[in-house]
């Protein structure tokens, strides 16, 4: 009986490693998808095109808001992580429950953004340079808005989890992914909003 | 409204009902499909198909069923080829043949992304399923959850694919679909979408079968299994699926801003408003090149294994061969720019591209003088897997000869999009990567199934396939040289006809070749008592997958082995020499951990077709069902922790004991 408790365990043990590692692999090749659509921005908003119109409809404020709210998310998603290691799951809970609310004021805010810009006439058909700064803010977007489900999932789950090595191991992912979008939000913030509003 | 929500585009008309070619195969098609329902409902075989098959997460299974995959879509693939030749061999000067522009387009497209997609991918993660865990001495991959949602996205993306024979219409574009005659506007039919959504179904379970193969031989190695240690297809492998992990995002993005600008209007690649079709060939090519090593790799890894056990030595130059797959690795990412020297980038960025090219002809040269090496001196059995690896010599060295010229830039000027080129790169997939994995299937087959293929069999396809070959493709480089291109229909120099007729009776000889090759897994299957693999190690090889019995046992390994050098099996064999077989009596076994299998991977990728097909044809309450459907089985699984079971000692002492019993009655006798 002895023996075949020492074999689960180390299983177990093996399984995250391996499992946290694979989790690694997939958001570096969600890198690269990010990476081409930076590259596919870059490409159509290159001096040599036709002249971007984006610079006029940049509100950096709301822009800085937007990256306030997205770090803030990625600080209480630490503090809930803290908590989880303390095995306290209520609180675990309401601090994904705060990531959640800040996660959804960006998307809230960012769809906002779209709807203004569609009705200035800046819209997704206009031209290549709006077709990828669409896109590209977008994929983001539905990115944080894949990770808002997942932390609603989490909050329902942790309670059925409880103390399972499990827990532990879904909140390691979903922390690299939260943390992965905040970094990819750098990229955009910098890249998209700051160098096109110069 | 509703109408317009849940049937989109999609109205009767939609199916050819006055093509007959089309219907004749859509009615085979259905037949074939009723008729293997009709059989699984009589004989009751429903539920073994689901809880063996359907539902699996055993790699051994998976590896089958994505054989059975890439059989089907071969000869789904090699129709199109036979069409094409036949068109060509007729359509000269007055004659114009039997098929029509549109159709003629559909079929090129067609068979391109078949026989890369559908055939030689499933055909590639078949090898990797049915040896790598065993190679590395592990139960099972990493993720053997996403292993079998990978493979049902794959068999998916190629139903979709399918399904566009006869409803609608497939892409008349080429196989990699440029704009802007990929866009709406040159393009309206639902072929471009279909071609997007099967390969976007498809490509993502590739990706994550790529992430699984990496982590598996990164983390799942046996204790004593050093990466220098490791076998060579397992080098090649990991070198392969870091490729996939790679470039497949960069296919997605391609794709995925193709689609946006059919779907939503935007201006990716319109030329007029501000899009860059060049955008569009440089990222499909940043994917595509890379994606010619996602195919050779494996093969190279299959020639290493298979060359070293028919000569019976061991591999020549193991540590060259791991460099030259890196290097290759590596340089696969910085050569894209060759397949459109025509862009008009200038002298430099061509002849950089150029030169990294020709440089990747050195560690190939290694690799192939390496093997050759490896028969020197050795004791050279000319079995079925060693005669596709001779014939691979020749043909591969051809073709990578043909690869080098068109890598000189003024060379690829003259040549560019000409039947030179297609004969160069048939020259290196056939001769590379298909007799490669004819090679490694044949090589493999005793332990996914427990039994030998038929030589006689074997050796006549593989006389047909090669005589085949180089009738096919050899009067391709001479027509391509005197000036025909790529994908056309119909031409009115009559001196080209008979080298189109050579070209068709060599695609008559790969037909019998096929034949053969069917007839052979008949007969097998037929003779399957005569030749059970009953040692489990029928070629007296050295890696670790043929130490256990013949098909292998569902754990794998009942004790995970310990590994001391290379080749480790032969070096045991070696020990057992002195010390005989250990007795599964005398061994103390420890229950073994098991994943539980699951129909997840099953029901997301039906959902994911439903998806695809909703999307194929603006139908959004389709399109909707299968998004959410996806997203909602992907949630419900994860609130299911009962994932895994152990198999008890008992039954593991049970099934080891079987094998040494067999093993014993065969030597004595």
């Amino acid at each position: 009986m002895h023996n075949e408790v020492t074999v689960m365990d180390e299983h177990h043990h093996d399984n995250d490693a391996t499992d946290v590692f694979g989790f690694w692999l997939y958001i570096m090749t969600d890198c690269i998808l990010f990476g081409s659509l930076f590259a596919t921005f870059l490409v159509l908003n290159y001096q040599g095109m036709l002249p971007s119109t984006l610079k006029s409809h940049i509100n950096l404020r709301v822009v800085l808001l937007e990256t306030f709210l997205l770090l803030a998310s990625n600080f209480t998603y630490c503090l809930a992580m803290l908590d989880l290691y303390k095995q306290k799951i209520f609180r675990t809970q309401v601090w994904l429950g705060m990531t959640f609310l800040l996660g959804g004021s960006f998307v809230f805010i960012e769809v906002r953004e779209f709807i203004q810009l569609a009705a200035e006439g800046f819209r997704w058909d206009l031209n290549g340079s709006a077709s990828s700064f669409f896109t590209l803010v977008g994929t983001h977007g539905l990115h944080v808005s894949c990770g808002l489900l997942w932390i609603l999932v989490m909050i329902l789950q942790l309670p059925k989890l409880k103390g399972s090595h499990i827990a532990n191991r879904r909140m390691t992912y979903l922390g690299l992914f939260w943390n992965f979008l905040d970094i990819v939000w750098i990229f955009v913030f910098t890249i998209v909003y700051l160098l096109g509003a110069m | 409204m509703l109408e317009n929500l849940l049937f989109g585009k999609l109205t009767l008309d939609a199916i050819p009902f006055h093509t007959p070619i089309i219907m004749g195969a859509a009615v085979f098609m259905g037949l074939v499909i009723a008729i293997s329902l009709g059989l699984i409902t009589y004989y009751r075989k429903w539920h073994y198909l689901w809880t063996e098959w359907l539902t699996t997460v055993d790699h051994k299974k998976i590896g089958v069923m994505y054989l059975l995959l890439s059989g089907v879509m071969l000869l789904r693939g090699f129709s199109d080829a036979i069409l094409m030749r036949s068109q060509q061999a007729l359509a000269a000067g007055t004659h114009t043949g039997y098929l029509p522009p549109e159709h003629y387009n559909q079929i090129f497209t067609a068979h391109g992304v078949i026989m890369i997609f559908f055939v030689a991918m499933p055909m590639m993660f078949a090898l990797l399923n049915m040896a790598i865990p065993l190679q590395i001495g592990a139960r099972d991959v990493a993720y053997p959850y996403l292993n079998s949602l990978s493979f049902w996205l794959t068999f998916v993306g190629a139903m979709l694919c399918n399904v566009s024979l006869v409803i609608g219409d497939f892409a008349a574009v080429g196989w990699l679909a440029y704009p802007p005659l990929s866009e709406l506007y040159y393009s309206p039919s639902v072929g471009v979408d279909y071609y997007i959504w099967s390969l976007q179904i498809a490509g993502v379970g590739t990706l994550l079968g790529g992430i699984n193969f990496i982590a598996t031989i990164m983390k799942m190695r046996c204790p004593g299994m050093t990466l220098m240690r490791m076998p060579v297809f397992v080098w090649s492998t990991l070198c392969a699926m870091i490729l996939v992990a790679l470039s497949f995002p960069i296919l997605t993005v391609a794709l995925g801003l193709l689609e946006l600008d059919r779907f939503f209007g935007m201006h990716f690649f319109t030329e007029f408003a501000g899009g860059n079709v060049m955008l569009y060939v440089n990222l499909i090519w940043a994917w595509g090149h890379p994606e010619v090593y996602i195919l050779i790799l494996p093969a190279f890894g299959v020639f290493s294994e298979v060359v070293a056990t028919f000569s019976q030595k061991k591999l020549f130059g193991y540590t060259t061969m791991v460099y030259a797959l890196a290097i290759i690795t590596f340089l696969s990412f910085i050569v894209w720019l060759h397949h459109f020297f025509t862009m008009g980038a200038g002298a430099d960025v061509n002849a950089f591209f150029g030169i990294t090219t020709m440089i990747i002809a050195i560690p190939t040269g290694v690799k192939v003088f390496n093997w050759l090496f490896t028969m020197y001196k050795g004791r050279i059995i000319l079995s079925t897997p060693m005669l596709w690896v001779t014939a691979f010599f020749t043909t591969f060295v051809i073709g990578g000869m043909t690869g080098v010229m068109m890598a000189v830039p003024p060379v690829d000027f003259q040549v560019h999009n000409s039947l030179f080129l297609v004969a160069h790169f048939h020259n290196v997939i056939i001769g590379g990567v298909l007799f490669g994995y004819f090679a490694g299937v044949i090589f493999w087959f005793p332990k996914a199934f427990g039994f030998k293929l038929d030589e006689k069999w074997g050796r006549r396809a593989f006389i047909w396939w090669v005589v085949g070959f180089y009738l096919a493709f050899m009067p391709l480089y001479v027509l391509g040289l005197s000036g025909v291109m790529r994908r056309t229909q119909h031409y009115d120099n009559l001196s080209y006809q008979p080298y189109f007729i050579v070209a068709a009776l060599g695609a008559v000889c790969i037909l019998f070749g096929i034949m053969s090759q069917i007839i052979q897994v008949y007969v097998s299957f037929r003779d399957r008592k005569a030749l059970r693999d009953i040692t489990g190690d029928p070629w007296n090889a050295g890696t670790l997958e043929w130490s256990m019995a013949s098909p292998a046992p569902l754990y794998n390994f009942a004790v995970l082995p310990t590994v001391t050098g290379l080749d480790q099996f032969w070096i045991d064999k070696e020990n057992q020499l002195t010390t005989g077989r250990v007795n599964p009596q005398n061994i103390d076994y420890q229950p073994i951990h098991m994943p539980r299998n699951t129909g997840a991977g099953f029901i997301i990728a039906i959902f994911a077709g439903v998806m695809g097909f909703g999307l194929v044809w603006h139908m959004l309450i389709p399109g909707l069902i299968g998004f959410v459907g996806m997203i909602l089985t992907g949630i419900i699984k994860t609130f299911n922790t009962d994932t895994d079971y152990y198999i008890d000692a008992e039954t593991v002492k049970r099934t080891e004991l079987a094998h040494f019993m067999e093993v014993a009655a065969c030597t004595t006798k």
